[in-house]
């Protein structure tokens, strides 16, 4: 069987600045879902807080919950039912945390032990996050994207363009400049995005256009991974995190597949078109990309569908990430190529032949 | 056609490792021969899949510096009447400082000689002159105040690990995490609330004088003669059941806990209530019996972190080295408070700053969710890869099939935790699984196309996809260390299954099916090959 033909040719180079629109687009999406929210909606690893997910033998209403909260002085509180009607699970989630030893779970537990009866009310899940700890997990999750970028540019860089003196010198120019963004007094956010433009100037200046082409692919995945989150509003959890980086993984791993195949084929036929050989390649690696994707979405959507509530967010999260990695290891990455081949060299037309395929 | 059967004897060896390692997993209670080298670990269920708690704690350890300061100033005064240097008033102030009041720059000199002399640990930090004469103020050498922050952490988790051990909980991991923190991991614990309470409970008993000439409306409205304070007590009442009564005490501290030897549940015949008696060594032995011996006839407080538990009267002098904590407790909470008084205090109150609990009914439904999930992608995929390569496909299959146990018995073989993120990320190896041989067999096509014997499409379908492949998972490897280096619990999880199942993936379908289609093409001659 074969889902895509061997002799198939479709021009994707010459779709690249369609591409180019329509991911900026939904980039223009994501920041302005992102900036209309304020901010992402953090969950209570990050933000602090707590979270109770109670299940009730009998049917019963957010309402309801939201009476017996309120009593608590906690009517503020997010309600929000999990898994089917039947179930009569929910999940109620405060900004409140612990003082010394007392626990709100505790509390909330026992107003609804006394609201409802002990014998209806089972407690299955209490999580509380005070604001040290949330603070503490904030800084280590920039951090480890932070430390997962550099790493995995620094592979690239060397492994791609086999140039390691050159990744060495990278290497040292990012630690220095993010040292001295750090000595500035720079938040960690802003000192990832400080360390991705020293990246990108990096390879530009140091003429790596793989690794430039690639590193763009994956903050342009991560990214709109992070904006769907904003978009559906939903919670950004650790497990989110652990997709994210998943994904910056993953995305590189389609990307690299079509790149090795781009290298191969400039070694075996130095005399066509830049261009015509890097459609050509994508276009040999499409069944291959496809077929990944397909087989790693199917198993994602049964997590998605099958695997409980407490997995579902980061399901949702591999979901749109692997969707959009696929779409930009084809779309994105490898006519950056080009892109940065017309940018870069313009005193040079022989390489700007423009793919007639 | 040697290498062949070196490579099917690799691929035999690890699968037979893998079985030995899976063994005690698998299979409720090992054979009696089964012992010496044999593996006996099997894989550990992290808390969000077998239920428990999981604690953050905070030591204050600023609060033992000053408690050590509180302590000290007792001493000094102690030792400046001793030594007759006559000073006006000794006490802690904020932090901790300890203020020393002179009356002149002589008493002045005769104080910093005897702070020299006997209290190595203290400097004097500036002294000013005041109304009454001189302020000289003591603070801890820095050295001194580290030193006592570290005791004091060392000393909590010690504590806390005692306790726990007493309260008997079934695998309970308790470390000290960064600085001034207490990780604890109770899996399986069926009431978190009270674990919490027989942890966080500080256990500072202390015995006080109550100071008699104060009534009780005084201590009510906190009209307090120098020299004592007023404290909450608990009087349980047969009609009311317990309320609070405020009672005031002398400052000094004649015993504290810190002589206990053991401490039990007794049950008091006369009312059936529980108690907890306890029994001092003999040093809080000597130390009780002159406390008793002296104060005949007064009250004397049985204080539990800062409230009242009973304050009887002496009777008569207490030798032996044996007391009690009467007080309307049930029997759970007389059993916990034995617990803590015999674990010992804890040398500083500890905060929680986080607190997971995860019910024994949701632990369940997530591993039956896992595993649903996990086996409806596995078979999708399976049949998926036969309809779409056919014989191929089902090469790649077995090498699919021979990645789970492969899997499985690393998170055995080194004591790696099984999480919900964790089967996560073996749903996702398995797609992942599949990407080895997806390119491997598309490059088989691609050359079967170019006119090649399927024996050299084989070859360089290989040798030309490895290196794509080792690429490809090099950044998914690395993505997956920086996670594990971060992560906590679940995470943690989910980045050791994943790394697992890379390598495990890239084994199986590299090296393994390889095996079989050499095997196929050179022994058994095929002539076409179905791809």
């Amino acid at each position: 069987m074969e889902l895509i033909r061997p002799d198939i040719n479709i021009n994707f180079v010459g779709m690249r600045f369609k591409a180019v629109i329509f991911s900026g687009l939904v980039i223009l999406a994501c920041v302005a879902a992102i900036v209309m929210r304020g901010g992402l909606n953090l969950g209570v690893d990050f933000a602090g807080g707590t979270l109770v997910q109670i299940q009730f033998k009998k049917q019963t209403t957010p309402n309801e919950i939201r009476n017996v909260l309120q009593e608590l002085g906690l009517g503020q509180s997010a309600i929000q039912q999990v898994g089917g009607a039947a179930d009569n699970e929910f999940m109620i989630r405060t900004d409140v945390t612990a003082t010394g030893l007392t626990d709100v779970s505790q509390k909330i537990e026992e107003a609804f032990d006394k609201a409802y009866g002990p014998e209806e009310v089972t407690v299955r899940r209490a999580e509380m996050v005070g604001p040290k700890v949330g603070h503490d997990l904030r800084q280590k999750a920039l951090f480890a994207i932070y430390y997962a970028l550099l790493f995995i540019a620094i592979y690239i860089s060397g492994r791609f363009e086999l140039k390691w003196g050159t990744s060495a010198i990278m290497v040292g120019v990012l630690i220095v400049g993010v040292y001295l963004l750090e000595a500035l007094g720079m938040k960690v956010v802003y000192l990832i995005f400080g360390a991705l433009l020293i990246t990108f100037g990096l390879c530009w200046a140091l003429k790596l256009p793989y690794a430039l082409a690639a590193t763009v692919a994956l903050v342009h995945d991560i990214f709109i991974t992070v904006g769907a989150f904003a978009i559906t509003d939903k919670e950004f959890t650790l497990e989110v995190l652990a997709a994210l980086l998943t994904i910056a993984g993953y995305s590189l791993n389609d990307t690299i597949v079509v790149f090795d195949r781009i290298r191969e084929n400039l070694r075996k036929e130095r005399k066509r078109p830049y261009a015509e050989i890097i459609n050509s390649s994508i276009n040999q690696t499409l069944g291959r990309t496809l077929l990944t994707g397909g087989t790693t979405l199917f198993s994602l959507i049964f997590l998605f569908v099958f695997g409980g509530p407490v997995i579902r967010d980061f399901a949702f999260a591999m979901i749109v990430g692997i969707v959009v990695g696929t779409y930009s290891s084809v779309c994105v990455a490898s006519p950056m190529l080009i892109l940065y081949e017309d940018w870069a060299k313009p005193k040079r037309p022989m390489k700007r032949a423009v793919s007639t395929s | 056609m040697k290498s062949l059967k070196w490579r099917a004897a690799l691929i035999g060896v690890v699968l037979l490792m893998g079985l030995v390692y899976l063994i005690p997993s698998l299979s409720p209670s090992l054979p009696p021969w089964w012992g010496g080298f044999l593996p006996k670990d099997r894989i550990h269920l992290g808390l969000d899949l077998q239920g428990g708690m999981h604690l953050v704690l905070e030591v204050e350890a600023d609060k033992a510096v000053e408690n050590s300061a509180d302590r000290l100033s007792e001493d000094i005064k102690a030792a400046l009447r001793e030594q007759k240097v006559p000073f006006i008033r000794v006490e802690k102030a904020q932090g901790w400082d300890i203020h020393v009041l002179v009356a002149g720059a002589e008493a002045q000199g005769e104080l910093n000689r005897v702070i020299e002399k006997n209290y190595p640990v203290l400097k004097a930090v500036r002294a000013e002159t005041v109304a009454e004469g001189i302020l000289v103020v003591l603070g801890f050498q820095d050295s001194e105040v580290q030193h006592i922050k570290k005791l004091a952490r060392a000393q909590a988790l010690e504590t806390i690990r005692n306790r726990i051990d007493q309260f008997g909980v079934t695998e309970p991991d308790i470390r000290p995490q960064g600085d001034d923190r207490i990780l604890v991991q109770l899996p399986g614990v069926k009431d978190p609330q009270r674990a919490v309470a027989l942890i966080g409970k500080t256990a500072l008993l202390e015995f006080k004088l109550v100071a008699e000439d104060v009534s009780a409306d005084m201590a009510k409205e906190g009209r307090l003669p120098p020299g004592t304070k007023s404290f909450p007590m608990k009087v349980g009442d047969p009609v009311r059941g317990q309320r609070i009564e405020q009672i005031a005490l002398r400052d000094r501290t004649l015993l504290t806990g810190e002589y206990i030897t053991n401490a039990e549940v007794r049950i008091d015949t006369q009312y059936n209530t529980p108690y907890v008696s306890l029994e001092f060594d003999s040093q809080g032995a000597r130390i009780f019996e002159r406390v008793t011996g002296d104060n005949v006839r007064k009250r004397l407080a049985i204080v539990l972190d800062g409230t009242v538990y009973s304050a009887p009267v002496i009777q008569e002098k207490i030798g032996g080295g044996k007391a009690s904590i009467t007080g309307s407790f049930t029997m759970e909470e007389a059993r916990d408070l034995a617990i803590v008084l015999r674990a010992g205090a804890l040398p500083a109150p500890v905060l929680i700053l986080e607190q997971r609990t995860v019910g024994p009914s949701l632990g369940r439904d997530s591993i039956r969710q896992g595993l649903i999930a996990s086996l409806l992608a596995g078979i999708t995929t399976i049949i998926f890869m036969v309809m779409y390569y056919r014989l191929s496909g089902v090469i790649a299959d077995l090498a699919l099939l021979l990645n789970i146990p492969l899997i499985m018995a690393c998170l055995a073989a080194f004591q790696a935790t099984l999480t919900l993120p964790g089967i996560a990320g073996i749903i996702l190896t398995v797609g992942m699984a599949v990407d080895a041989n997806v390119l491997i067999f598309e490059r088989i096509r691609e050359e079967l196309r170019l006119g090649k014997s399927p024996r050299a499409a084989v070859e360089t379908g290989y040798s030309r996809a490895t290196l794509t492949i080792l690429d490809s998972n090099v950044t998914t490897l690395i993505a997956a260390v920086v996670l594990f280096q971060f992560g906590t619990g679940p995470v943690r999880g989910f980045a050791v299954t994943l790394t697992i199942g890379i390598l495990a993936s890239m084994f199986t379908a590299v090296v393994a099916t390889r095996v079989v289609f050499d095997y196929l093409l050179i022994y058994r001659r095929v002539r076409t090959l179905s791809i």
